[in-house]
């Protein structure tokens, strides 16, 4: 359990490493930063999954 | 009037890279309108009542790219396409400069990178929560910038990252900054001993900024996502935030930002922060200091009186509320008085940050001052933003009528600009009130983008015979990539009155428009 109490803690005293995922401006801005990072190049699930997503998203709100 | 369409299979671009280029298409000679948007439904509707696409364009689904152009000419119309793409090979040139550091997916990123340690997750957002939950799988702490996140996703992933002792901090946080590194729309300022924790983005920008020009420096400045201190999130998040800014070294001083928070919230927050010795100062924006009653919490007014108490606590002085140089205001307003007929009695503010529409919001309040809003604490103020304005408005040109498949105006100034150009040609309007918000991920120069509409709507003002007083603040750091001194310059030049803060100008502008209604 302390452990997991300190990951929060644990990155703040480590190396900051960002993931970034989507918005590229945002992967640019840390690497400015001097921070490493790498870009996920993201696209949404292909074909027919995207229109599948969309009709769940739908579903789930209702 | 021509339109020329063309499609992309299979293409996707981010949002932001979009609207980038739309926007830069839009500047080009002899065009109307474009937009280049991903074939979504909504977007399908958006392009259609624009005009920018008809039944004579291509088939196109979710996962085509659709550009979208209304020009005076075919060669004009031709000149942004080509834009567009130029743009693009320019996008990918750089990409293939920095191929290693590209991957398909966050599990490749992590197995290359295995000290990797934070995501920040800015996909559409029904893709949001399955993009957060592999993340957190993974054991990164989460910057969730996306919204239309449905709070039942939010707390599902709030819950699993509080399993794991993750940060999930959003959806739709825009600002944070860990270890002295910029995440989203955030600032460049100097490490100190003050840790904050906000439900509000742009209040954590103007904060961090003030506090860094103050001479003061921050620790970490974490963000929660807006609903977070909402009943049914209960301040997930901000108790984990809390937890550990107490437990973290560097951090002396803690600082809470967010609108007043749900009753039962409040109650649980009020118990954790009792057993937390480093002092508190908290800005319930909207809220009063009965919220606080009974606990040794700081409570602060504004964002401006957050920045200052939590500065002097960082030096080790009592905090305590700095007194606004009320002889000074007044010395500025009736200098603005003079020039202004006294029929020039309304207000209009138009804003890019919501916390600082809302703060300013507040001031008028205090004062006395209704003002018509999209984001009105009155339901009766309530107005969309569509209407013609009358009396005293205060836009957030954030929120989605204006935002909605349009670029946010921290990125793209036109619908700012042209509606800038509409409120001053109403001879009623004494004063615009303006935000001039910087850093990380906002636009590259945004008093260069502001100071020619400034130049314009006093010329056209003048013009008519009357003198139309502008007023703005700057919320950026000298360290920021825009450097606040040169923002400040812009906007100088071109005839705006630049206050401290945001909640100085709102104070300026108040003052302005009570001396006028004596008149």
């Amino acid at each position: 359990m302390e452990e997991k109490k300190n990951q929060v803690n644990r990155l703040f005293a480590s190396q900051l490493w960002v993931v970034n995922v989507g918005v590229e401006v945002f992967f640019q801005a840390v690497r400015a930063q001097k921070v490493p990072a790498v870009q996920v190049d993201w696209h949404p699930p292909a074909g027919g999954d995207t229109r599948l997503a969309e009709i769940m998203a739908k579903l789930k709100s209702l | 009037m021509i339109r020329k369409n063309e499609v992309r299979k299979n293409q996707y671009y981010d949002s932001v890279t979009l609207m980038v280029a739309s926007s830069e298409m839009r500047r080009l000679e002899g065009i109307e309108n474009a937009a280049v948007m991903m074939g979504t439904d909504h977007n399908r509707m958006l392009m259609t009542d624009a005009g920018l696409i008809g039944p004579d364009t291509e088939e196109f689904g979710v996962n085509d790219t659709v550009v979208g152009v209304l020009a005076e000419s075919e060669a004009a119309a031709q000149a942004a396409i080509s834009l567009f793409e130029e743009l693009l090979a320019r996008k990918k040139s750089n990409r293939d400069g920095a191929a290693e550091r590209h991957v398909r997916t966050q599990t490749e990123a992590k197995s290359g990178n295995p000290e990797a340690n934070f995501a920040v997750i800015s996909v559409p957002g029904r893709f949001a929560r399955a993009e957060a939950e592999k993340a957190l799988s993974l054991g990164l702490h989460v910057l969730l910038f996306s919204d239309n996140v449905s709070m039942e996703d939010e707390i599902a992933l709030k819950d699993m990252a509080l399993e794991k002792g993750l940060l999930m901090m959003g959806p739709d946080c825009g600002t944070t900054i860990i270890n002295g590194t910029a995440l989203g729309f955030a600032n460049v300022v100097r490490r100190g001993n003050i840790g904050l924790v906000a439900a509000a983005g742009t209040g954590l920008q103007e904060v961090t900024v003030l506090i860094d020009r103050l001479g003061g420096g921050v620790s970490q400045a974490l963000g929660t996502g807006g609903r977070d201190l909402k009943a049914e999130v209960g301040g997930r998040m901000m108790s984990l935030c809390l937890k550990a800014l107490d437990a973290d070294p560097e951090t002396e001083v803690i600082v809470i930002l967010s609108k007043p928070p749900a009753k039962q919230v409040m109650k649980k927050m009020l118990e954790q922060l009792e057993h937390i010795q480093k002092p508190v100062i908290a800005a319930f924006l909207g809220g009063d200091p009965s919220l606080l009653e009974g606990s040794r919490v700081v409570y602060a007014e504004d964002l401006e009186q957050a920045a200052v108490m939590a500065v002097q606590a960082a030096k080790g002085q009592t905090p305590a509320p700095k007194p606004d140089d009320v002889d000074e205001l007044t010395r500025l307003a009736r200098g603005e008085c003079e020039k202004l007929a006294s029929s020039q009695k309304n207000l209009r503010g138009l804003y890019s940050g919501g916390t600082l529409c809302y703060e300013t919001m507040l001031v008028f309040r205090d004062r006395g001052i209704n003002a018509w809003s999209n984001i009105a604490l009155d339901k009766a103020l309530l107005v969309e933003g569509s209407e013609e304005s009358k009396d005293d408005v205060l836009l957030d040109m954030g929120e989605d009528f204006f935002t909605n498949g349009m670029p946010h105006p921290m990125i793209d100034f036109r619908q700012r600009t042209l509606r800038m150009e509409k409120e001053a040609a109403d001879p009623s309007v004494g004063v615009l009130l303006l935000d001039c918000v910087c850093g990380y991920g906002t636009h590259d120069d945004p008093a260069g983008e502001l100071a020619p509409a400034i130049r314009q709507v006093k010329a056209q003002a003048e013009k008519a015979g009357r003198h139309l007083t502008v007023l703005a603040s700057v919320t950026a750091t000298e360290t920021d990539p825009q450097v606040y001194s040169r923002q400040v310059q812009k906007l100088t030049e071109a005839g705006a009155i630049v206050l401290s803060c945001n909640a100085q100008a709102a104070k300026l502008a108040a003052t302005i428009i009570e001396l006028q209604r004596k008149r």
